[in-house]
């Protein structure tokens, strides 16, 4: 099986100091998708930026997973919102004067 | 350069405990973190300032420095050189751990004038927690284009920290949209991936055209006779004149549509949005003796 683009969970807990056990939380909660290829577990490299950002929200901000989660979502609905608003900005240009 | 009140930016009095400085950092720092406060340059800053503030008030040793020559902080250097004399007997540093958070764009060349002539690079805090980093820095960048620019599919060498980017601009790109270009950001590091490079364009419209997604807007003056009369006249689109046929009483605010003469769908290139062109019938003024009446005989005509 290919690994290309996948980073095995144990580099990670290493370079980033974690605990797998953190990482398998994040996973159960389905904040984060674990790849298994034989017996080693892999996330995907289009993950890192998230888990990135987990891992801080964690360590620096002492929210536990369940908080992840509920920050992540209400990320998400901050971007849709963000997204709306520059539409609508854009749409408003039209009836604006030169 | 200006003295930095730290007490009055974690909001806590002169005499705050430990704790207490600790408490109004992390309250602080959970309302301010970048990876709560996603493109928020105001928290960002705020953000910094409570992280040096915290650098300084939970630092004992500086905490004392800044009480001390706080707003003498050019004497600064002086006290550094007198407890340096004082502490030749003391082996390594004072055991304390500060709490310091971080972000994907946050580093330590970010404390303020004020910090580094006070303690330079000896008042960060050793135990400081920095998170591991793995994937390369992401990059934020924002393209100035004017709307015609992107009128048509075009290719640009960007220079972004050094590094050349080759970059597609997709026809009909919208303004402030952001495009990601995966592994253009900051390099990995031990083996870890490249950080992206985000672009946000931002468009400047100096046309006489609105423009709505791919539909563009413009106004056109037609006079009273040949709104009246119909006739045929030359507008301007995004990409040159075409003759329009005016259909006789036309009336102000009529709106027509011409197909196909829109701005480009993003990303298809080959399909079009729509022209939308409002006519705004102008009056005639400055009428001459012989135009006034007429236009009384007409009245007379529409009054029988």
């Amino acid at each position: 099986m290919k690994t290309k683009n996948l980073i095995a969970i144990k580099t990670l807990c290493t370079h980033y100091e974690i605990e797998i056990s953190f990482i398998e939380a994040l996973h159960h909660i389905g904040l984060i998708q674990i790849e298994r290829i034989e017996r080693t577990r892999f996330i995907h490299h289009d993950q890192i930026s998230d888990l990135e950002k987990m891992i801080r929200l964690h360590h620096e901000l002492n929210v536990n997973p369940e908080g992840i989660d509920i920050v992540f979502n209400l990320l998400e609905k901050e971007r849709a919102l963000r997204r709306e608003l520059i539409e609508l900005k854009n749409r408003l240009a039209r009836y604006e004067f030169p | 350069m200006e003295f930095i009140d730290y007490y009055k930016i974690l909001g806590v009095a002169k005499t705050a405990t430990e704790k207490e400085i600790k408490s109004a950092y992390r309250k602080l720092a959970r309302k301010y973190h970048p990876d709560v406060n996603p493109n928020n340059k105001e928290a960002e800053r705020k953000f910094k300032e409570i992280n040096e503030a915290n650098e300084v008030l939970s630092h004992p040793e500086n905490r004392k420095k800044y009480d001390k020559y706080g707003k003498d902080w050019q004497q600064g250097e002086q006290f550094e050189k007198a407890r340096q004399q004082q502490s030749q007997y003391q082996s390594g540093r004072q055991g304390f751990s500060g709490e310091g958070f971080s972000s994907s764009d946050f580093s330590e060349h970010d404390f303020s004038d004020f910090f580094e002539s006070m303690f330079g690079g000896s008042g960060r805090s050793s135990g400081q927690r920095q998170s591991a980093r793995f994937k390369g820095q992401d990059f934020n960048a924002e393209l100035h284009l004017d709307l015609k620019d992107v009128y048509e599919t075009q290719k640009q060498v960007l220079t972004i920290n050094n590094q050349k980017i080759r970059l597609t601009i997709p026809a009909g790109v919208e303004n402030e949209q952001v495009i990601k270009i995966k592994g253009k950001g900051g390099e990995g590091l031990n083996g870890g991936p490249n950080g992206d490079l985000y672009i946000k364009f931002i468009l400047n419209n100096n046309t006489s055209f609105k423009r709505d997604k791919n539909n563009l807007y413009t106004d056109v003056n037609l006079d009273l006779y040949t709104a009246i009369l119909g006739g045929e006249i030359t507008v301007q689109t995004f990409t040159g004149k075409v003759k329009l046929k005016i259909k006789p009483e036309t009336q102000n605010e009529t709106k027509v549509k011409l197909k196909g003469k829109g701005f480009p769908v993003y990303k298809k290139s080959d399909q079009y949005g729509d022209l939308i062109i409002t006519f705004h019938i102008k009056m005639p003024t400055h009428l001459s003796a012989k135009e006034k009446e007429l236009f009384q005989e007409l009245q007379k005509i529409k009054a029988r």
